[in-house]
Order: structure tokens, then C-alpha cells, then sequence
């Protein structure tokens, strides 16, 4: 973990309540499925955010306007400055992924498969992707990850562009896969472990205290034990996840 | 060159600063940080006898200049605490170190002081009367004298060890309460622990904490802290751990001023982990605008 200092190089609107920001700042600490915890102004705990992309001197988050905290991040301009916390959580494990991984992500939890398609695909696999949102005015990032080399399919869940449904309804038309990564909210990773024959990794999300793993405010029960989702997190395997019996 | 140090029933701290339990884990995650030896002591996170995952989530929220947490005393119990936590923390930390206790029951905390207290890292006994987020114990203990003086007793019984109670701010009269630890064997209080406090979901329309309160901390309730310190520091001959909403090395003297011996830094470690580093950098400088030499001068200086 490191705090450093980042500058904002561009905060846009890029779908319906989504918005891409890039920052200038030592990225060098945010891998796969990691993400940052940053601070705004006037608010007391940091807002935990996964990484897009990154590189040595530039970081990309994609946010969802979801509360007050985000709200401000959106007003944000170019060249302010935001406090970070990074290298924060566990990360993606490419290692396990086969020659033909499936990467699914639903709404929000699209921008942190981003950069794990990019080193998946530079370790020379074949990757697959599912991007899930609820309509047309919410997609983002399909080109992208088209660019990167990807065999990109979109679903709606109104139909209202590429496949009509949820990412698990379409798992049937990709073909075969090795394994899987996914992000997304917890009913849709509950559906993806059940949906796939292979074994994967699940990014979780819960409120945070910290971010880096000393308040347990957001512990949660495996098949393995306790585990901090900042920081034995946020990504899981399938094999060790107890679902909540009711929610 | 200013004096920092400190002298808490006995033992001596190289400055007052010292983590609060639950908000600097077992040390090790911080010490990745920086170098943790540099603090007074730290207050590990709160062991109880059996080991607890605590509350179900969310039990994190954001308040006006402070948080809600309804942790619920997640540990390993103590036995654990003792063979996997204890060996880690005194390789990255290597002074006294202060134990934090909780408890359901008289004979529960007493097993656990007892415990904790063989460990030759433990310097102090810090025990939990007042943990808001835990039903038919914690709390319940600190805010009825007779209880939390019978506490005070049967963990005296257990150990030659500085005790430090750990009271709730959750009462009519936080010097009652403060006396009933006296007279029941502490040697010193520790004040206060969080407020409780709610928030609602606007959109659900239900808490947003599943446990539906919680804990309010954070430099919100820096006044009330600085409050109860004053008043229990008149009630009591003890020495006061002070603790609530501690930001700055102003805060830090400010609650010296109103009786504390010793400061806890708790919420602000978690949004600004260097926090307890910089306070400790910065108290040299303040101490000297204010023409302070030596810290201990000035415990109970605005009486």
C-alpha cells in the first residue's frame, strides 16, 4: 500500500451514470483486480474504487454515480488533485486462467476485467468476454476490449442491445473456456458460479472502513475461514465462497 | 528537546500516542507503513474468549466527520490471539503493548485477562465494558456501576498488570461509572468508546447498517470525549487513557489538558493511515507554541 498523490487528467461521462477518470500519479502498484482507495473532500472514509488500466504514471477508474461521495468525484475538473491509497486487495491470478479464459462483468464491475484482459492477453491467451448491462444507455468499453483483441459479446437485460439478457444467458453461445474471472453485483457472481463448469475468480465489493485490512469492517465468511474483502479480497475462487443463505 | 514521555500506572511510554484497538489491527499491516516502534504503544484489536466473525455486513458507514461501525468484536478468540497473532505483532512491534478485552460474562473476561495478561508482551489490561455492538454483554457491563465494578473486580483478581476499563460514553453519568472501576480495583479508565448512533438507506428505507446501529466515531465526537475526560479526571484518582475523535497534535494536548495521561487515535487511522506518525512528528513543534516542555506537565492543566 502507498498514499500518493494523483492529478486528474480527465473525468467523462462515458454512459448513463458512468464515468472514466484518468489520473496522472505512480500507478505501478495496481494489478489486475486490485483497487484504490481515494479520498474527497468533505467526506470522512476514502471511497474504495477498482483499477481499469494502469501503467507506470497514468491510472484509469470507470465509477457509477451511486451516492454523494461519487457525485462530487463526477463534478471533479481536470488538473485537481485527489489522495489515494493504492495497491490495495489481493488481485486477479493469471496463472490459473488455461489458454482460453471467459472474463464476465456486469454494469460496474466491468471496468477491473479491463486490465485483466490486457495482461491475459499478453501472457498470448485467447480471451473471451461477457459484458452484462441493463440497457443500451448503459453499455461501455465493448470497442475497447474489441481493441485489445478480445472476442467481445454484450448482453441487456431489456434487450435493448446485443444479446437480450443476463451475462449467464449467454455463456452458452461463446463456446469453450478454460476458466473464469468475474466482477459484478453479488447475485450475478452467485449465478455465474453456478452457470460455469469450470472453476474462476469473483471480485466482491462491501462497505469499507479502511481498505487495507485493519478495522474488519468488511469481513465476510468463506469455506476457508474469515476474510477481510480489502485485503484477502476482493477477489475469491469459486471453490472457497459461502453464499449468504438469505440477504 | 521536548519530553514526551509519559508515565501510564507504571509503565513508561516514550510518548502518548497510542493506536486504539480495532482500528490498527495486530500491527503488522501498519508496519508496512512506516515503523510502529516510534508510538507509544498500540492497542491490539479486541480479544474475546471464543472467536467471533462479529456482525453481519454492511456494518460500515460514513457520518458527518466521523463513520458508524458495527464490527461486532470480530477476533480469532484467544487462543488463537495467542498463538498466531501475538508472535507476529512482537516482531514488528517490540514494546508493552496494551490487550484489549471483551467480554458476555463476568467469568469470560476474567478467563481472558487472565490469558493475555501471561504474555510478556502485555504491558496493559484494557477491558471492554462498553461495546455498543454486541447484544447481552459489552456494553451492558459498562453501563450499570454494580456490573462494571464487579468486572473490575474479578479481572483484578487475575493479574498483577496495569487494568485500564474501558467505559461506554452510552450512559446518564460517565463519573459513576468511572468511580465503581475504582473502587473495584482499576488502575486506570479508558474513555471514551463510540456513541451509538444510525443512518437510514433513503432509497430502502431501512438502516444502513444491517445490524441497524452502530458506533459513532471519528473527530465528530471530539468534544464529547474531551467532555467525559474532564469530568472523570475530577471523580477519579486514576490515570485516563482519552480517546474520541483524536485528529491532530492539538487534539492530542487538548486532551491532556482536560486530564488524560495517555491518547488513543481510533477512526482517523483508517482514512489517514500515517496519521498516528504525523501527530507524533508534529507535537514537538505545537508543544513548543504553546510552551510546553515536558507532556506530562500539562495532564489536567485546564483544571
Amino acid at each position: 500500500m502507498k498514499q500518493l498523490e494523483f492529478k486528474i487528467l480527465s473525468n467523462d461521462r462515458i454512459a448513463k451514470g458512468t464515468y472514466l477518470m484518468k489520473l496522472s500519479g505512480d500507478a505501478s502498484d495496481c494489478a489486475p483486480g486490485r483497487f484504490v482507495n481515494l479520498r474527497i473532500a468533505g467526506k470522512f472514509l476514502r471511497r474504495p474504487i477498482s483499477v481499469c488500466d494502469a501503467d507506470a504514471e497514468t491510472l484509469t477508474l470507470i465509477y457509477k454515480v451511486v451516492g454523494q461521495g461519487t457525485r462530487q468525484m463526477a463534478e471533479m475538473g481536470v488538473g485537481e488533485t485527489l489522495d489515494l491509497l493504492t495497491g490495495l486487495g489481493n488481485g486477479y491470478d493469471t496463472e490459473k486462467s488455461g489458454s482460453c479464459p471467459l472474463l464476465l462483468g456486469g454494469g460496474v464491475g466491468v471496468p477491473p476485467l479491463y486490465k485483466l484482459a490486457k495482461q491475459l492477453i499478453a501472457e498470448g491467451k485467447t480471451v473471451k468476454v461477457i459484458l452484462g448491462f441493463n440497457s443500451k444507455d448503459e453499455v461501455f468499453f465493448e470497442k475497447e476490449f474489441a481493441a485489445l483483441g478480445a472476442e467481445v459479446s454484450v448482453c441487456t437485460a431489456d434487450g435493448s442491445y446485443g444479446m437480450r439478457g443476463f451475462v449467464t444467458d449467454a455463456i452458452a453461445s461463446v463456446g469453450e473456456y478454460t476458466y473464469f474471472y468475474t466482477c459484478g453485483p453479488e447475485p450475478m457472481l452467485r449465478a455465474v458460479s453456478a452457470a460455469t463448469a469450470t472453476s474462476g475468480q469473483m471480485s466482491f465489493e462491501e462497505r469499507m472502513g479502511c481498505g487495507f485490512g485493519v478495522c474488519m469492517g468488511c469481513s465476510c465468511e468463506t469455506l476457508t475461514g474469515y476474510k477481510r474483502i480489502c485485503r484477502d479480497g476482493p477477489i475469491m475462487e469459486k471453490e472457497e465462497i459461502k453464499w449468504p443463505t438469505s440477504r | 528537546m521536548a519530553d514526551l514521555k509519559v508515565t501510564l500506572a507504571g509503565l513508561t511510554l516514550d510518548n502518548p500516542l497510542i493506536p486504539a484497538s480495532g482500528t490498527f489491527g495486530y500491527g503488522y499491516e501498519m508496519a508496512e507503513l512506516y515503523d510502529i516502534n516510534l508510538l507509544g504503544s498500540f492497542s491490539f484489536k479486541g480479544t474475546t474468549a471464543a472467536p467471533r466473525f462479529g456482525n453481519p455486513t454492511p456494518r460500515i458507514a460514513e457520518t458527518a466527520s466521523g463513520m458508524l461501525n458495527a464490527v461486532g468484536l470480530q477476533n480469532p478468540g484467544v487462543d488463537r490471539v495467542l498463538s498466531d497473532e501475538l508472535p507476529r505483532l512482537t516482531e514488528v512491534f517490540h514494546k508493552k503493548v496494551i490487550a484489549n478485552v471483551g467480554g458476555f460474562s463476568v467469568e469470560e473476561y476474567a478467563e481472558t485477562t487472565a490469558k493475555l495478561a501471561a504474555h510478556d508482551a502485555v504491558g496493559i489490561l484494557e477491558v471492554n465494558i462498553s461495546c455498543p455492538n454486541v447484544h447481552d454483554g459489552g456494553m451492558s457491563f459498562g453501563t450499570s456501576a454494580k456490573a462494571a465494578e464487579e468486572v473490575t473486580r474479578a479481572v483484578r483478581r487475575v493479574t498483577d498488570k496495569p487494568i485500564f476499563m474501558k467505559l461506554s460514553p452510552n450512559v446518564t453519568d460517565i463519573t459513576e461509572i468511572a468511580r465503581a472501576c475504582e473502587a473495584g480495583g482499576a488502575d486506570g479508565i479508558s474513555l471514551i468508546n463510540t456513541l451509538m448512533g444510525m443512518r437510514i438507506d433513503l432509497a430502502r428505507r431501512r438502516p444502513l447498517i444491517k445490524n441497524r446501529t452502530g458506533g459513532l466515531s471519528g473527530p465528530a465526537i471530539f468534544p464529547v470525549a474531551l467532555r467525559m475526560v474532564y469530568d472523570v479526571y475530577r471523580a477519579v484518582k486514576l490515570p485516563i487513557i482519552g480517546m474520541g475523535g483524536i485528529a491532530s497534535a492539538e487534539d492530542v494536548i487538548e486532551m491532556m489538558m482536560a486530564g488524560a495521561t495517555a491518547t488513543q487515535i481510533g477512526a482517523m487511522n483508517l482514512v489517514d493511515p500515517y496519521i498516528c506518525r504525523d501527530i507524533l512528528e508534529k507535537l514537538p513543534d505545537v508543544m513548543k507554541r504553546y510552551g510546553i516542555e515536558r507532556l506530562s506537565d500539562i495532564i489536567g492543566a485546564a483544571h
